[in-house]
């Protein structure tokens, strides 16, 4: 169960082009789980930015000197996440968590390909140290348009059997993206599940080859939330339920892992037609036949 | 002083918060206390009572039901606005059935007081759904939102003609039990609100909840495109707060005897006591509870606190009451530092 907690700043430090924070948050970092996500008030009390900002768990410590710590990596993208930057230690912070649905782990031990675009690696460093505390082997796949944008590749190689990188512009590793290198990783490592993080489109061109393989994918999205808690329905994707039924479901608390192959990407930022409560096909008379209504009710109230 | 407030005049310590009688009513709806979610901002209240004990509000306003499940529009359905928000849900949610087996007994187990908000596209919709609750029980009071700016037909919003909006009024009026308020909740995106709401009471309704979203726009610099999918969406948040608060002082003036639930952009204590003093018997946290999941239970301690430091012994008596005669420039109701010193500690906000 998430909490919501007046947390405090322990420190801020950069990697590479991003920025990590870690808050004293005792009560969040004692039950977060890998994949789950935090959310933070950001701009002081008397804030005109009233969205809390939505971040993925990179570090968890259940213990610290100040007790339970959680840490997450941004960009600064505006002035929220400018406001985050600006943040000095022992500053309080209002931080909510965990929340959403985390990875699901093997059961047995199995070899696990992680892939992760620019920041979207952070949440699988505490996935994979999960994976490999139950005898899972870990390859890592990481991408970024280009070298300053990846995040954690010396970590990634020091934990994992193989590293794979690639960016956009080929300053280092393979030129290309991740799916480019993903099928062959997935061939050599004969992997068993594949664990994906970063924007739609990676996320979805990783479902593809790992559904075409026949290879189990979990991917975590990074959708845009107003509430983060499950109520304000800003958040929805199509996805197919056990059912075989599409719903508009909530990233923030039916996600943010999903099954690959249940997500339908070529239907994001549309209502498909067979989704449940889909708009009925609007009829050239529906207008007419809603005055007519009308008039039928004011008829029989007398009018 | 000419007004009939019970200040504790020359008393030089803070009256206790305890003493303050928070009771209200809403009609025939009585309330152990005036702050509400607010629809759409709560869900149907499980997730929120992660946060807080929903049975400690003075009720639980649902997310708007309708008579099927709707899948609501396309996304992006939310862009921040200063001190706010646009958003364009659509309406989405499990249709009434999936409502009243799951949810509405959810509440009622966990001590809420549930105000259901019902919305329809036609007249009969309203009545049916009036109707269903009346068979199921459980609902303390009815909010008919007439007024959602995210529907197909946006031209025909029932809030924006008074004949339509007192003919949804009227049906669901004549299907729900009389000891359950019917209230009205109207659009502040109308020349004069005070018509629509007159129409309203006119036809049956009990009450009155001002307000609703205004219709906005928000467009990307860099897709030059409007930002979310429906294009048009409600602007909620305290950047709608003075017009929301205007539409409940327009329609108290107007007609005093009617009660409002009274909603738009309240994050403080402070905020609810300027609706409350504009005439609302009641109100509704809502965006709020977006930025702080806490912010119901957090906004009626600061409201109590703050009728405490004004020396008020009954929440009641501060309904309305700035439709009293002027004071005079200087003349507080709280009459000294050190009270305030406590308000402003008490509203750090």
């Amino acid at each position: 169960m998430p909490a919501q907690v007046k947390g405090e700043v322990l420190s801020l430090r950069r990697i590479g082009a991003y920025n990590a924070m870690t808050v004293v948050a005792p009560g969040v970092a004692e039950v977060a789980k890998p994949g789950q996500f935090v959310t933070i008030a950001v701009g002081g009390p008397d804030t005109s930015m009233l969205m809390r900002r939505p971040f993925s768990i990179y570090q968890i410590r259940e213990r610290g000197v100040y007790g339970g710590t959680v840490e997450f990596v941004f960009s600064i993208e505006g002035r929220g996440t400018r406001w985050l930057a600006d943040r000095q230690p022992h500053e309080p912070i209002d931080i909510v968590g965990p929340l959403g649905k985390p990875f699901s782990l093997p059961r047995e031990p199995a070899t696990c390909v992680l892939v992760g675009g620019g920041y979207g690696t952070a949440p699988l460093f505490p996935l994979a140290d999960a994976l490999r505390a139950r005898g899972c082997r870990v390859d890592f796949v990481i991408g970024a348009a280009r070298e300053e944008r990846l995040f954690g590749a010396l970590d990634a190689k020091r934990i994992s059997a193989t590293l794979s990188v690639t960016t956009d512009d080929g300053s280092v590793g393979l030129r290309g993206r991740v799916s480019d290198a993903l099928p062959e990783v997935l061939a050599v490592t004969k992997a068993d599940v594949v664990y994906a993080c970063g924007p739609m489109a990676m996320l979805r061109a990783v479902s593809r080859i790992a559904d075409a393989a026949g290879i189990p994918c979990q991917i975590a999205v990074e959708e845009l939330m107003a509430c983060g808690v499950g109520v304000c329905m800003t958040c929805v994707l199509p996805v197919i339920g056990d059912d075989g039924e599409t719903q508009m479901v909530r990233s923030c608390v039916d996600g943010p892992v999903f099954h690959g192959d249940r997500v339908r990407f070529d239907d994001i930022g549309t209502i498909p037609a067979d989704v449940v409560g889909a708009p009925e096909p609007v009829q050239p008379t529906k207008a007419t036949t809603a005055t007519k209504r009308r008039k039928v009710a004011a008829a029989e109230a007398g009018r | 002083m000419s007004t009939t407030l019970t200040v504790r005049s020359g008393s030089p310590k803070q009256a206790a918060t305890a003493d303050v009688d928070m009771s209200t009513a809403l009609g025939r709806f009585e309330l152990p206390n005036p702050v509400l979610t607010a629809s759409g901002c709560a869900a149907a209240g499980q997730e929120l009572g992660q946060f807080f004990d929903v049975g400690a509000l003075g009720g639980i306003v649902t997310k708007s039901i309708m008579l099927r499940p709707r899948s609501g529009r396309a996304t992006p359905r939310m862009a921040e606005t200063p001190s706010g928000m646009l958003n364009s849900i659509g309406l989405q949610g499990p249709g009434i059935e999936a409502f009243l087996e799951k949810d509405l007994p959810w509440l009622v187990d966990n001590g809420a007081r549930a105000v259901v908000s019902i919305a329809g596209s036609t007249v009969e919709e309203y009545g049916k759904l009036a109707t269903r609750l009346r068979d199921a029980g459980g609902a303390s009071m009815i909010e008919v939102n007439i007024s959602c700016p995210n529907v197909e037909d946006r031209g025909q919003v029932f809030a924006c003609d008074a004949r339509a909006a007192a003919d949804v009024v009227q049906a669901v009026r004549r299907s729900t039990r009389a000891e359950v308020p019917v209230f009205a909740k109207l659009s502040p995106d109308v020349t004069d609100i005070v018509a629509i709401a007159r129409a309203c009471v006119d036809a049956g309704a009990d009450g009155l909840s001002l307000t609703n979203t205004l219709l906005g726009i928000v467009i990307d610099t860099d897709t030059l495109r409007p930002v979310l999918a429906g294009v048009t969406g409600g602007v909620s948040g305290p950047a709608i707060r003075p017009i929301a608060l205007r539409c409940v002082w327009q329609v108290h003036a107007a007609l005093p005897e009617v009660p409002i639930l009274g909603m738009g952009g309240i994050r403080t204590g402070l905020d609810a006591l300027q609706f409350v003093l504009a005439g609302a018997s009641a109100v509704s946290v809502g965006t709020e509870t977006f930025h702080d999941p806490s912010a119901p239970v957090r906004v009626l301690r600061e409201l109590q606190q703050a009728l405490a430091v004004r020396g008020f012994e009954r929440f009641s008596d501060a309904v309305g009451l700035a439709h009293g005669a002027h004071r005079q420039p200087g003349e507080l109701a709280i009459d000294d530092t050190h009270h305030r010193a406590a308000d402003t500690k008490a509203n750090p906000r």
